[in-house]
């Protein structure tokens, strides 16, 4: 579908408190139009409680439970089961957190959670640190990377939070980015039409938290993606299927920009380049990320996820 | 109908009867009974409820109140260690002022790992918000969880209620239990209505951030609602012994208190001990007394004021704050403290489920009697 053709109503209200440029929200803005409003949301610390506004305002238009850090895939096994008994299985169930309520503290409650086979959709905005508490590092924060917790850049690589999420045998995740509204809309309506637990990561490149200006959160998101930096895909049926410009770089049809091209503009990782080249770490991160895309053509080869 | 078995079949039992429409829990011991046989009840269509088998107690809380935001009536259970694992969201579940009714399986916190009667472990929750209640018999646990609910969901309440009993003492003990029939106890606890549930064609924010200026008042009317739960508790215990014949006091359980000179003042299993202790010592000649607390969290301190005209309170608490003191002994003394002159001492005694008999609390009594007593003494350690 066409950007111009996505549902004119707005479920996310003005005067949200998210930073200018916000990549959440932004990628809020195009999932609630997919979701419609028959849609509850668990929400647990991260900044998208600080988009929601102060009580007794709120910037949604679907019915919010703000929950615990570490909960919220706990919260929605709750709320799914209520909505049951009362008749209202048709209603989406949808987890909203970060990269920190999903990779690390929130991580037992999922795994938990998509075990049990809760019928929900589980969405990771994935701005790669904890920018609630001021920018510390997480589990997803990527190689190399400032952070107030890893001032001279983050020592260890990120971990595969999908491949682990791929694990527990469910049946459908998929990776977005804001860039590409069309695509992410397409796989929150894809989510919604399957039964069972649903996970989406969305890329959220944060411009306060990542150190770039806040007009080029969509350009970001398209150069993580044009870089191979991100990868778009979705799983389903134990198959790993790769859209937009990912699936010709996966089929080689494109060449990957160079990953430089991405890191450069990022303050994060401006100690990379100055004073001086650290041509070691730029060369590790390039390689890593070219052996990412080469496991990724061995899986689909041979159909293993 | 009489039902001969342990409090946690007797807690299962009184949680099916109260028809709960989910249920979240996780096994520990001792409380493991509860988790499977209200799994059974709901597997075999003795109850119809969503039973979630989650992966921590701490989801089981967060689970209990996620489904309890759409507005049905929850059920949990736990002890010790589980306990602790749900803190944060004991509070969550309290400042949400959900009605949800747990029970606590009184259990010591390792380490070292021990599996015994102490109740320190709800103790240490005391702050978190939720009615907290402590029996001494299956049939008040039975009655006490019915009752619960009735509080719980009161309007001018919606507080969660926590239901404790000691570790083995009651939860692995046999007991006989009248159990009134579904009929009658659907009278005495309606269908659970909520006054606000979450909603997609009416939606609502729960629990965002909440500016300092509204912080305060709504902490304020959770307080105020733990007042009026002290009011409401002795009408709905004396309805329910007009219904169904039992009673187990109100905030307190009094027993030859009116000319009594010594009052033991005990919680949980240790109560019904104490009443032992306090024939034993009025077949010697001393004017004893006992006043059990069923209810911790409100204190009573009400109770405890009127008592306490010419008396000496002996506290004795299976139950340690540490660098404090018993936690019954510190609750009475500040309660009394500017009401009231009589002197209380502390007994810190059974903890890790070590055996109390009745022989040794008249001896803690007559301790005290003979003024040889200090004001706060660890009972029965092992010299
Ligand atoms: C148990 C607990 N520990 C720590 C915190 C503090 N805290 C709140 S949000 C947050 C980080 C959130 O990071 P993420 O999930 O990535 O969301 P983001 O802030 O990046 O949107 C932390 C550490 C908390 N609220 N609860
Ligand atoms: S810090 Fe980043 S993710 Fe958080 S509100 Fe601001 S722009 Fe959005
Ligand atoms: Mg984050």
């Amino acid at each position: 579908m066409a950007v111009k053709n996505l549902p004119r109503e707005e479920l996310v209200r003005p005067g949200s408190g998210g930073c200018p440029g916000c990549p959440s929200s932004l990628a809020l803005r195009v999932t609630l139009k997919a979701l419609g409003k028959n849609t509850v949301f668990a929400i647990p610390a991260c900044c998208a409680v600080v988009c929601l506004g102060a009580y007794p305002k709120t910037a949604f238009d679907v019915p919010v439970v703000s929950i615990a850090f570490e909960a919220s895939a706990a919260a929605a096994s709750g709320l799914a089961a209520g909505l049951k008994r009362l008749g209202k299985q048709d209603t989406n169930v949808v987890v909203w957190a970060g990269d920190g309520g999903t990779y690390d503290i929130g991580l037992q409650a999922l795994s938990g959670a998509v075990e049990r086979e809760t019928d929900f959709i589980y969405i990771c905005y994935n701005n790669e640190m904890y920018s609630n508490t001021g920018i510390q590092r997480s589990g997803a924060t990527p190689y190399g990377a400032w952070t107030t917790t890893t001032w001279t850049g983050k020592t260890e690589q990120k971990k595969d939070m999908p491949a682990i999420l791929r694990a527990h045998g469910l049946p459908y995740m998929a990776t977005a980015v804001p860039g590409y509204p069309e695509d992410l809309f397409r796989k929150v309506r894809k989510a919604m039409s399957i039964r069972g637990s649903k996970y989406i990561e969305i890329l959220a490149p944060c411009p306060p938290g990542w150190r770039f200006p806040m007009d080029k959160t969509v350009e970001m998101s398209k150069l993580a993606v044009d870089t191979g930096a991100w990868a778009l895909y979705e799983y389903e049926n134990g198959q790993l299927n790769f859209n937009l410009k990912s699936k010709s770089i996966l089929e080689k049809k494109t060449e990957p920009k160079p990953i430089e091209e991405y890191l450069k503009l990022q303050g994060r990782f401006a100690h990379l380049f100055k004073p001086d080249r650290n041509e070691q770490v730029l060369d590790e991160i390039q390689q890593r990320s070219l052996a990412d895309w080469e496991r990724f053509r061995k899986q689909v080869e041979c159909g293993v996820a | 109908m009489i039902m001969i078995d342990t409090g946690d079949r007797i807690a299962a039992k009184a949680a099916q009867m109260a028809r709960p429409e989910f249920i979240a829990a996780y096994p520990i011991t001792p409380q493991t009974v509860i988790v499977e046989k209200t799994a059974d009840y709901v597997e075999s269509g003795e109850l119809d409820a969503e039973y979630i088998r989650v992966e921590s107690e701490h989801s089981a809380m967060t689970a209990v109140i996620g489904a309890a935001v759409t507005g049905v009536r929850t059920f949990t259970a736990t002890s010790s260690h589980g306990l602790a694992l749900m803190h944060e969201m004991l509070h969550w579940a309290a400042y949400s002022r959900l009605p949800i009714v747990m029970v606590n399986v009184n259990r010591a916190l390792g380490p070292g790992w021990n599996i015994w009667a102490d109740q320190s472990d709800s103790l240490a929750q005391r702050d978190t918000g939720w009615v907290q209640f402590y029996c001494a018999s299956c049939q008040e646990i039975f009655d006490t969880i019915i009752q619960a609910y009735r509080l719980a969901e009161m309007e001018d309440v919606q507080v969660p209620v926590m239901v404790n009993f000691d570790a083995f003492v009651l939860s692995h003990t046999s007991m006989p239990v009248e159990v009134p029939d579904q009929s009658d106890i659907d009278a005495f606890l309606p269908p659970y209505r909520a006054l606000w549930k979450i909603d997609p064609d009416d939606p609502i924010t729960c629990f965002n951030m909440l500016p300092q200026s509204e912080f305060g008042a709504l902490r304020k009317d959770l307080h105020d609602a733990h007042g009026r739960v002290k009011e409401l508790i002795p009408g709905i215990a004396s309805e329910w012994k007009e219904r169904f014949g039992s009673y187990h006091g109100g905030l307190v359980e009094e027993y030859l208190c009116e000319d009594a000179e010594y009052i033991i003042v005990a919680m949980g299993a240790l109560g019904a001990e104490a009443r032992v202790a306090v024939e034993e010592l009025r077949r010697e000649g001393m004017k004893a007394g006992l006043a059990r607390v069923r209810l911790f969290r409100p204190f009573p301190n009400e109770v405890f004021r009127r008592l306490a005209r010419n008396r000496t309170f002996i506290v004795v608490d299976r139950n340690v704050s540490i660098g404090s003191g018993g936690g019954v002994y510190s609750e009475l003394k500040s309660g009394l403290y500017g009401f009231a002159n009589a002197p209380v001492h502390g007994f810190i005694a059974g903890l890790g489920g070590k055996d109390l008999t009745f022989g040794e609390m008249c001896e803690m009594v007559r301790k005290v009697a003979d003024g040889r007593a200090a004001d706060v003494e660890w009972w029965g350690l092992e010299e």
